[in-house]
């Protein structure tokens, strides 16, 4: 009995060391030296040089379309129910639905936003929603420019990638479970977005869903020498760690990009690109709060999460895997109506215009 | 120094690797040898380049002195001396005092008839350190990717390599060390206490027990006991485990896996028994 039980034993062993072996997903040098802290101090980012072509192939910026000789006649003046970009000249505006096509719904074509009988008309959700984000991505280029986005700005395809639904978007997780059943805490769910950790998986929307009044929310560590009050329980530090996996996830780093994590809180240690992380954590709820969730009603049942909620995007909806989307291209400069502050702001609310005839 | 009365016996001529007769001599209590010269040699000069590099450093306190390694765009050449070339050197030195000190060891074993346990036990920490300083460097391709000699400034290094793949703690290979340095030092407290427990009877007793005492006790609480002997083996391989996983978790962070631990595990959740 004995021996057939270490006999099993071994047996079950050996297939898991080769199951992990062959499935794992290991690696192999040679390395992409990449150091972003003094000699010595660890500060690396880690990648093989193969992994690294890999991710720079599969986040090509597309080429712009051709410039086109602009006209006197603005695209408000001409079209009907222009409500974004009605100061744009036509032949702009033509190359810029043709980009954005491209961009959002290449197989689909113009009949996924447009009724083609009357391309006035606001009947398609999908036009509703592409009006509002024509808004955030002039929102973002304008107003998050020197904060984040900079030279490079962002376009539609920054997120899409030719998807009618970008890839990396975020739902409301699930509420922790609670009853007769096992209380998980809202943890313990191997969520891809945590790296597969067992940490939190409610951070999403406990930390980029909404504009949040206040600022030290994310930060745990201790600002005074001694305790000066209870202080934070271990689970917020689980959800501060949980979310800056996320971060490390979404743009192909670690930890060490932004932070010397002998001291992960200090600003005066810390990588500058700490600085641009941390106003896209302000971005990012702004416009998840301001632009995302107020369509809600916009998108049909099936657009929305399994709690109803609007689709999210976070650090990896453009990051996608590098610490600059798309490679870092500048991408706005050849569509610069997209830089340009929104003409009309359909209020922070963000209703947007009702349909016309 | 004095020689206790039994002691010349066991100091005999030969058993040498190198030099013949030549450093076959003792200095007070200390065996020499050609490799106690070179030890002496490479320690001491690199301790006194630990000390150069400290004198041109910006600090004398103990805490923050800071040797470290080249920046990573040195790749695998030499480096200029304050930039990392004295890191260079002092490793060199480093690994030579080591490899001299348990060649030493050899010579002593040889002159004794004894086995080389202790030798090559000494080998498997010369071993893990030299995974940290040259083999993982090898693989990376940079010298940079060695660990610093300061007080702190190591740890740092210990903490931002380990945040390199988010969770270290996820690294199966690093599980396996910290079971082995924990079973470490389990296994020697409980071997200690239990030594002291038969050496030490109570006051009204005063009488010495037996090894079969020692079995007898671990019969009675856990129905086995490894023996007198067995438990030096036993407690040989823990340590020495816990020394070979600790280079294999480090040797392969990085080389053969770039992403963070946690995500290590995927296989697992993929198995397709529950996939």
């Amino acid at each position: 009995m004995k021996t057939v039980g270490a006999i099993v034993a071994g047996v079950v062993a050996l297939f898991l060391t080769i199951a992990q072996f062959g499935t794992a997903g290991w690696t192999r040098p040679p390395m992409l030296n990449q150091q972003h802290g003094f000699r010595g101090t660890g500060m690396d980012v880690i990648q093989t040089k193969a992994g690294a072509a890999e991710i720079k192939a599969a986040n090509v910026a597309p080429v712009p379309a051709d410039p086109v000789e602009a006209g006197t006649d603005k695209a408000g003046a001409v079209y009907e129910n222009v409500k974004v970009l009605q100061d744009l000249p036509v032949e702009e505006f033509n190359r810029l639905m043709v980009s954005m096509t491209e961009w959002v719904s290449p197989q689909q074509g113009c009949t996924y936003c447009h009724n083609t009988e009357n391309m006035a008309d606001d009947s398609l959700y999908q036009k509703r929603v592409a009006r509002r984000m024509l808004q955030m991505t002039q929102h973002i280029n304008t107003d998050w420019k020197e904060k984040h986005v900079g030279e490079a700005g962002v376009t539609c395809y920054t997120c899409h990638r030719g998807n009618p639904v970008p890839a990396q978007i975020w739902f409301d997780a699930p509420s922790p479970t609670r009853g007769f059943i096992a209380r998980n805490n809202g943890q313990n769910l191997a969520t891809p977005s945590t790296g597969l950790a067992s940490l939190p998986y409610t951070y999403l929307q406990d930390y980029l869903a909404r504009p949040d009044p206040d600022q030290g929310a994310i930060r745990v560590n201790a600002t005074t020498a001694l305790p000066e009050s209870p202080g934070k329980p271990i689970q917020a530090a689980e959800r501060t760690f949980a979310l800056m996996i996320h971060m490390s996830e979404s743009l192909g780093v670690n930890c060490t990009y932004c932070h010397n994590t002998r001291a992960v809180a200090e600003w005066s240690q810390s990588a500058p690109q700490r600085t641009l992380a941390w106003h896209a954590i302000r971005m990012v709820r702004d416009l998840n709060a301001n632009y995302l969730t107020p369509l809600t009603s916009v998108f049909p049942a099936s657009r929305l999460g399994p709690k109803g909620d609007a689709p999210k995007l976070n650090c990896a909806t453009c990051h996608n895997g590098q610490s600059k989307p798309l490679g870092g291209a500048h991408v706005v400069e050849a569509y610069p109506e997209l830089a340009v502050a929104p003409a009309t702001t359909s209020g922070p609310q963000g209703v947007p215009a009702p349909a016309a005839q | 120094m004095a020689m206790l009365s039994f002691e010349r016996k066991y100091r005999v001529r030969g058993g040498t690797l190198l030099g013949g007769d030549l450093f076959d001599f003792w200095v007070g209590p200390f065996y020499v040898g050609f490799f106690g010269v070179t030890t002496l040699f490479f320690s001491v000069l690199g301790t006194a380049l630990i000390l150069y590099g400290a004198a041109i450093g910006p600090t004398w306190n103990i805490w923050q002195i800071n040797i470290a390694p080249p920046d990573l765009k040195y790749g695998l050449a030499l480096a200029p001396l304050k930039e990392g070339g004295l890191w260079q050197i002092i490793t060199i030195c480093a690994i030579g005092a080591f490899a001299s000190w348990a060649l030493r060891e050899v010579e002593i074993c040889r002159k004794l008839g004894i086995g080389y346990h202790v030798p090559f036990a000494f080998s498997v920490a010369i071993f893990a350190y030299v995974v940290l300083v040259v083999v993982r460097p090898l693989l990376m391709g940079a010298w940079g990717y060695g660990f610093p000699y300061g007080i702190l400034s190591h740890l740092d290094w210990v903490s931002n390599t380990g945040y390199q793949y988010l969770h270290f703690h996820y690294n199966p290979a690093h599980m396996l060390a910290v079971t082995f340095f924990f079973t470490t030092t389990f296994a020697l407290a409980l071997h200690g206490s239990l030594i002291l427990s038969s050496t030490n009877p109570p006051k009204d007793d005063n009488v010495v027990k037996t090894p079969e005492h020692e079995d007898t006790f671990f019969r009675d609480t856990i129905g086995y006991s490894i023996g007198t002997l067995g438990i030096h083996r036993l407690g040989l391989f823990l340590a020495l485990s816990a020394g070979f996983w600790s280079a294999v978790c480090i040797v392969i962070s990085g080389p053969f896996w770039t992403r963070g631990w946690p995500e290590w595990w995927g296989w697992w959740l993929n198995l397709p028994v529950w996939r």
